[in-house]
């Protein structure tokens, strides 16, 4: 097997075992995003020279005694997060040249854990988006057909994933820009509870909806991510106290006696027939295992969207309004500190973010703002009561991750509102700040893959990666790799 | 310009610094008049990622402020964001409390000078909400940002934390707004809320000015900002008020806006108006959790408050039998009063005390440039000289070179009397010696004395005293004069 074909789990057993040193794997990480990546185009910044030196760090530490599931394991970083002395983008012509002096906790940890951060990877700019198209520095490539999207907002990351650079990515997720690259990828992204990992030193989208995740080619490479970044920060007032459990000791723990909910409100028009087949064969697999499986009811679900585009443009209106070229990233001069900041904005910006900055800012506007801001927190609350009443009787819901299987490059990036629908099945999780995870569940005709999700209640991802685990060991989607 | 006519009404908003060791939402050192730019961090530069976590002091000292002025404490407050685009607001947003603020309504009692005499009046607070400062801009080649040849940001004030105190429209004119000023300072310093130092800015004031004949409804209010003294914001509100009636007697209407106070020109000058005021599209912060504060939490602040001035001048006054004047000025501070006090602790008369703290150490202080708290006399040093005065072995004037000793290092008075060689002589032989030497020395005083004419003898008095070096007890020297003579 090459390296790149490896899972994370496999790399971490080889370096281990002393198979393979961090060197080997960082260089023939490397060799592969140089080979494939011209065609993927999956990073922004490709860091060789630090990834080689972390590499050496980490075959030292070994040397020194030292362990751990990461320790010297090469993985790659969404352009959102911050990354100490490498330039952090967000794949804006904004922050093109700014370098952060601080890593974002989630990064930090990895360190700390030591894995070796190969680069920084693309994303539709300041990651609204959900095809990675909106990115200043052009669009990634789906690995398993180059003519179609990776998903997004974390496209670079999920591509990278399936693509073989490195064995693991951090991204981020507001309204399930984890969730469905990983699906369209083929890949296993988790969108962790609302608080598990800290958000400092994630440039802000929706401060109340993002949150950092892992992307792993298996369950279980998520779970040893997931397992070094989450936990209490207090450098996040909005990261919850709580101890974190041990991920590892519960990936084994099966689906008999679990409780699987589906919602009749997401199997509707509008999804693909392919889709919506795969991800029932998947419900009935998981039924076979001994799950017990039940209908359930989100009565709010139709609001979801609305809700979503009101709460996350409002609070990105007020985000990036402190992009204004006084301080660091781009500046476009002029006459005038408003006209500096004026022609900062107005060159620096894609013309997604200042649609949603000029949505959000008009939500929040004198006279707007109880008709739009507070009613949508309003109906936000009746969503996240849906699932506190679903969990009452089930322990996890199964839904497809996105509606539909990779779109082809441009087939929607004229058409922002059907761009939109492709997060209808994953913005629930975030307003309602719940775990939920995307695992491949199949192919379509065309050989794309199809993502299963499953919600869980609020810090029950043990629960999740225990029935995914349980699923995929049963199945062989994950041991597919895209011909690159 | 018939102003008798109108009564002025004014409301005041007041920004306090806290004096917090750090910012109100990162650790970054909260210190006036560092190098530009050295005391900031990602959170008070606003970096893209970085997230602020709320400073404990801080709400404590709001809340101190919230009892002190009779206010009650939010069970549940939340911070907001107040948007705005300036370049010294790093986030182009200052997080502020805005409908659930910290403290509700109360109220400052303080005493007003009029025509009339002292009155003591009773003011209502509105609210008082916890918010970030912003950084400072320094431009050159234009006093403001428009037209400047260029402009640069200092951000070490970035993230300071403040209260805004907001009263209700309760003031009357200039000396009611000096009084609430000054009793509101004379509080917060108190209670080491803040230092209220308005030339460094940690003390700022905006008044909302209206006038309208009595009886008549509340007239159209005038923001006025920018005063940077107390008595500019005495002036202000005339000069504004003055402008508001000359307006509406030549038939003109007070229209809603906010004016800067130009303190070289006297007057107050169009900023904004109305249609140009900013819609600061304030939302809930999503970055900081709620604040809850219960009952146990606002007690435990309230039994660590300060005795606040007025009680402190009651007290002593009654427990001292201090005139009125000297508890005024002995509670100036609360560190004035505590060194009082401990000097009365350590045994000496309370009137005694009060008089060379009022006198000489305050004199001391001033000439040296110190604080109470870096008073080179340690009150039980004071309060030991106060003693050897007291008990006859130096004299009042001997007392005041000690005591200038002590100021400079000396140390303990009882040994530089001992070093100097300046115990009072009360030997009677040593004191006739001194006695017999002056009257010898001036043979005509001694004979118009002789002769009825008695008011020579305080001259022979200070000459024995000069003899003496001024160690003769002088009711002795008095005792012996008369006898010989």
């Amino acid at each position: 097997m090459e390296p790149h074909e490896l899972t994370l789990t496999q790399a971490s057993g080889m370096l281990a075992s002393r198979e393979a040193s961090s060197v080997e794997l960082t260089r023939a990480a490397l060799g592969r995003v140089e080979a494939a990546d011209p065609r993927v185009r999956a990073f922004v910044t490709v860091d060789a020279e630090g990834a080689l030196a972390a590499a050496k760090d980490a075959d030292a530490r070994r040397g020194r005694g030292e362990a751990g599931p990461l320790l010297g394991v090469p993985v790659a970083i969404k352009d959102n997060l911050s990354t100490r002395g490498l330039r952090t983008t967000c794949s804006s012509r904004m922050l093109e040249p700014y370098v952060p002096p601080f890593d974002a906790t989630a990064v930090a940890r990895l360190k700390a854990a030591g894995a070796v951060v190969l680069g920084k990877t693309n994303l539709d700019e300041f990651a609204f988006g959900s095809s990675t198209e909106n990115s200043a520095f052009g669009p990634t490539h789906n690995p398993w057909d180059l003519a179609r999207v990776p998903g997004g907002s974390s496209g670079g990351s999920a591509a990278a994933v399936a693509a073989g650079f490195g064995f693991g990515a951090l991204g981020s997720d507001t309204g399930g820009s984890i969730r469905q690259p990983a699906a369209l990828c083929g890949v296993v992204g988790l969108k962790p509870t609302y608080g598990r990992v800290s958000r400092y030193g994630l440039v802000a989208f929706a401060s109340s909806l993002d949150q950092v995740g892992p992307f792993g080619r298996t369950v279980a490479d998520a779970a040893a991510l997931s397992q070094a970044i989450d936990g209490h920060d207090p450098l996040d007032s909005t990261s919850a106290p709580r101890a974190v459990p041990d991920y590892a000791a519960a990936l084994p723990r099966g689906v008999k006696g679990l409780k699987v909910g589906l919602p009749r409100e997401y199997f509707v028009s509008g999804i693909a027939p392919e889709v919506a087949a795969a991800v029932r064969t998947a419900v009935e697999s998981l039924a076979a295992m001994g799950a017990e499986v039940r209908e359930v009811g989100l009565p709010h679900t139709e609001h979801c969207l609305s809700v979503y585009y009101l709460l996350a443009t409002a609070e990105a209106s007020s985000n990036l309004a402190r992009f204004d070229g006084v301080r660091y990233g781009f500046r476009a001069p002029a006459s005038g500190v408003v006209a500096q900041a004026m022609r900062t904005r107005a060159e620096g910006f894609g013309p997604e973010v200042k649609r949603r900055i000029m949505l959000g800012t008009y939500a929040l506007s004198s006279g707007y703002y109880d008709a739009y801001y507070r009613r949508a927190q309003q109906v936000r609350t009746l969503i996240a009561r849906d699932f506190e009443a679903a969990f009452r009787e089930v322990d996890v819901v199964a839904t497809p991750t996105s509606p539909t299987t990779a779109f082809r490059l441009g087939e929607k990036a004229d058409d922002p509102l059907t761009m939109y629908l492709s997060d209808i099945f994953t913005i629930s999780a975030n307003l309602a700040g719940l775990p939920a995870l995307s695992l491949p569940c199949g192919f379509d005709a065309a050989g794309l893959p199809i993502g299963l999700q499953l919600i869980g209640r609020a810090f029950e991802e043990p629960t999740l990666f225990a029935a995914g685990h349980a699923y995929e060991s049963a199945h062989g989607w994950k041991d597919r790799r895209p011909a690159l | 310009m018939p102003l008798t006519d109108y009564e002025i009404v004014v409301g005041l908003e007041v920004h306090a610094e806290l004096s917090t060791r750090t910012k109100m939402f990162c650790s970054c050192p909260n210190r006036f008049g560092a190098e530009p730019n050295t005391q900031v961090c990602p959170v008070c530069l606003g970096l893209p990622g970085a997230l602020p976590v709320l400073n404990r002091e801080a709400v404590v000292r709001a809340a101190r402020a919230g009892l002190a002025l009779h206010c009650p404490i939010a069970a549940f407050n939340k911070f907001d964001r107040k948007q705005y685009f300036y370049p010294d607001l790093d986030k182009a947003y200052q997080i502020s409390q805005f409908d659930l603020p910290v403290c509700g309504k109360g109220h400052l009692e303080a005493d007003v000078e009029t025509s009339t005499g002292t009155v003591r009046r009773r003011f209502g607070i509105t609210r008082i909400h916890m918010e970030e400062d912003a950084g400072k801009l320094l431009h050159s080649g234009a006093a403001q940002i428009g037209g400047s040849e260029s402009s640069l940001v200092d951000y070490n004030r970035a993230g300071v934390p403040l209260i805004e105190i907001v009263s209700e429209p309760d003031l009357r004119g200039p000396e009611d707004a000096e009084a609430y000023l000054a009793a509101l300072k004379e509080i917060l310093r108190y209670l080491g809320v803040s230092d209220c130092n308005m030339e460094e800015g940690s003390l700022r004031c905006d008044a909302n000015i209206s006038v309208h004949r009595p009886g008549t409804p509340f007239g159209t209010r005038v923001e006025v900002k920018n005063m940077n003294s107390f008595k500019n914001v005495g002036k202000a509100i005339v000069s504004e008020a003055q402008r508001q009636v000359a307006l509406i007697e030549s038939g003109g209407v007070v229209t809603m806006e906010t004016r800067a106070w130009d303190a070289e020109r006297s007057e107050t000058r169009a900023m904004r108006g109305k249609e140009e005021a900013h819609d600061y599209r304030y939302f809930p912060e999503p970055d900081l959790v709620p604040l809850e504060l219960d009952e146990a939490w606002v007690e435990g602040v309230r039994r660590g408050l300060p005795e606040l001035p007025e009680a402190k001048r009651r007290r002593l006054e009654a427990e001292h039998g201090l005139p009125a004047y000297d508890a005024q000025v002995l509670t100036e501070s609360a560190e004035l009063a505590d060194y009082f006090e401990a000097v009365v602790r350590a045994g000496a008369q309370p009137k005694a005390a009060s008089n060379w703290i009022m006198g000489e150490l305050l004199a001391a202080l001033k000439r040296l440039g110190l604080g109470v708290a870096e008073a080179p006399v340690a009150p039980g040093a004071l309060a030991a000289m106060l003693k050897l005065l007291d008990s006859g072995v130096i004299s009042g004037k001997i007392a005041k070179t000690v005591f200038e000793e002590m100021v400079s290092g000396g140390g303990d008075p009882a040994a530089i009397v001992e070093r100097m060689g300046l115990t009072q002589v009360t030997d009677s032989g040593a004191i006739d010696g001194f006695a017999r030497a002056a009257m010898e020395a001036h043979p005509a005083v001694v004979a118009e004395y002789r002769g009825g004419k008695t008011a020579g003898l305080g001259f022979l008095v200070g000459q024995v005293m000069k003899l003496s070096k001024g160690k003769a007890n002088p009711a002795l020297v008095n005792e012996a004069l008369k006898r010989l003579l």
